[in-house]
């Protein structure tokens, strides 16, 4: 691009560089501020205060939500789910991702691509995919009854949320692995091979740490993105205790706004603190995202 | 050799993976052209229906894709300048307003679109209408569009091509359109569609901010998944994957340029 001018080591050594402050360029930030503030903070700030607004005797939306068992458990089983399926996606991704960002071979641009269309796929087309792969005419059923005389349907349970989650995190693993592990300096492991470290060794002491603040930051997006997927939950049946189903039920069934508004604050909450904290550890292990 | 079979066993995990995310894509391309799913293959193929999803939901279609094109221009209104000012003021605040705008993005849809509906929903007139799901669609995808518009105004050196143009005399605002815009060009580009695509997709925050006049795409195929039989589903599906995998195909295409570029 602007090659005449460009010293490719100061930009990559420090992305942002320190410009003049002038105060000229805070004016472009005024209509991204002024919809921010308008529908987005305003409302949220609403939501705040609507959670704990109580309804006769029950409570505010905070108490109702943390006296009870349900939610506490929809919340608790709601977080399982989005941690296992993080951990899932970061094992597989990061196998595929290293291994398609290292080796070169035929086919190999077709697979990364054909790898990373689902990421753009919203929830209710995922939940649908995972119904014809478990569902009751899917092929897992087909497979059970051809080799155990029983159908396999597991789509509509927790383990079917569990294959659709998982479908739309992967590809976003594999992205970020492949970058990061493009930026690895590869002498690192040249020398630990030199020294005599197994693939096994070189692995685990040099590529998973480098790796590590890439790996913890994408973590923490799928969790996020699982905690919140609704679309996928909402295809596979409003019966599954997950809290985005949760706020849904109580917000249409029961028309009750301070427990939906209390519980969408929790989650939000949960959620937000979960990146500000992987954030906060990536940030002073001095990663590169 | 130790490597190559090392090599074998990786191949075959990432092929795995691949089907794990390609059969059921495949599965329903093959529902939605089936006379008969529940007969298989054997009933014959057919364009039957997919008519009859054009006939039943193409006002989803056109809603869909007039929202994703004024949602691309209201972000690119919004985004570009604030992109600008982000890279230009780079301090505690403007660091503060980035994380701010992220934070649509993280919070789950259904919280951002509750929130929503409770403060402006008593609005009728503007409830009922397409905009009501513009705003959402909005702050759910600026951030898509301001981070790479961020990221090529970084590797740019903007703030030379700026001071010479200064000295030439040209003021702010013809700096900002005729130096700025045009040497981010290709971020604009990659952020428009992406933010189209999440846009045609977008699912948590319009289920809750949908009327039945209002009806988009991915609302639409969730009606169907509901109520439909699995081929009429299916073709929907089909229709909405024919939409969306020339943009995707797009977006990679561009992005593997603007990385080659950052290489050279």
């Amino acid at each position: 691009m602007s090659s005449a001018l460009s010293n490719r080591s100061a930009v990559r050594a420090d992305s942002r560089p320190l410009w003049r402050w002038r105060p000229g360029a805070a004016v472009a930030l005024v209509p991204a501020a002024a919809v921010l503030l308008a529908f987005w903070i305003l409302p949220l700030a609403h939501l705040v205060l609507l959670g704990g607004e109580s309804r006769g005797e029950a409570g505010s939306g905070y108490w109702q939500v943390l006296s009870s068992g349900q939610y506490l458990s929809s919340l608790a089983q709601t977080s399982v789910l989005a941690a296992s399926v993080t951990l899932a996606a970061l094992l597989v991704g990061s196998i595929s991702g290293v291994f398609l960002a290292r080796q070169r071979f035929f086919g190999r641009s077709a697979l990364v691509a054909l790898l990373t269309f689902p990421l753009a796929f919203p929830g209710v087309v995922v939940g649908f995919l995972v119904i014809l792969l478990a569902g009751r005419q899917g092929i897992f059923a087909a497979l059970g009854l051809g080799l155990v005389g029983e159908r396999w349907v597991f789509a509509y349970s927790l383990a079917g949320l569990f294959l659709g989650y998982l479908y739309f995190s992967i590809p976003r693993v594999i992205l970020t692995v492949m970058a990061a592990s493009e930026s690895l300096d590869a002498s690192l492991e040249e020398a630990a091979r030199s020294l005599g470290a197994s693939h096994w060794r070189v692995t685990w002491d040099v590529i998973v740490p480098g790796l590590m603040p890439a790996l913890v930051s994408c973590g923490a997006i799928c969790f996020a993105t699982s905690m919140g997927a609704f679309g996928t939950a909402f295809t596979l049946g409003t019966q599954l205790n997950v809290t985005p189903v949760a706020i849904y039920n109580v917000f249409t069934n029961y028309a009750n706004f301070s427990v939906a508004a209390a519980l969408s604050v929790i989650l939000g909450a949960l959620t937000w603190v979960v990146l500000l904290v992987v954030r906060k550890w990536v940030r002073k292990s001095g990663g590169l995202l | 050799m130790k490597r190559s079979t090392l090599f074998a066993a990786q191949l075959i995990f990432t092929c795995l993976v691949c089907a794990f995310m390609l059969v059921p894509v495949l599965l329903s391309l093959l529902a939605g052209l089936t006379r008969n799913y529940f007969q298989g293959l054997s009933s014959g193929l057919t364009f039957d229906w997919l008519v009859q999803v054009w006939q039943a939901y193409s006002p989803t279609v056109w809603l869909s894709l007039q929202l994703a094109v004024a949602c691309a221009l209201c972000v690119c209104v919004i985004g570009v300048p604030a992109a600008y000012a982000l890279v230009r003021m780079n301090n505690r605040f403007s660091r503060a307003f980035e994380e701010l705008m992220v934070l649509p993005v993280a919070m789950p849809g259904l919280a951002s679109a509750l929130a929503l509906l409770l403060t402006y929903g008593h609005l009728g007139g503007f409830r009922g209408s397409w905009l009501f799901i513009l705003v959402g669609h909005v702050l759910f995808t600026l951030p898509f569009l301001v981070r790479p518009v961020m990221a090529v105004m970084q590797r740019q050196h903007l703030p030379t091509l700026e001071d010479a143009a200064a000295s030439l005399g040209a003021g702010p605002l013809r700096r900002f359109f005729t130096v700025v815009v045009p040497n981010c060009r290709a971020g604009i580009l990659a952020g428009v569609l992406m933010v189209v695509t999440l846009s045609l997709g977008e699912f948590n925050l319009t289920w809750m901010l949908h009327t039945p006049m209002t009806k988009t795409l991915p609302v639409g195929l969730a009606d169907s998944y509901a109520s439909a039989r699995l081929e009429v589903a299916s073709a929907y599906t089909l229709l909405f994957l024919l939409m969306i995998v020339p943009l995707l195909i797009a977006l990679q295409a561009l992005s593997a340029r603007l990385s080659r570029g950052d290489q050279r």
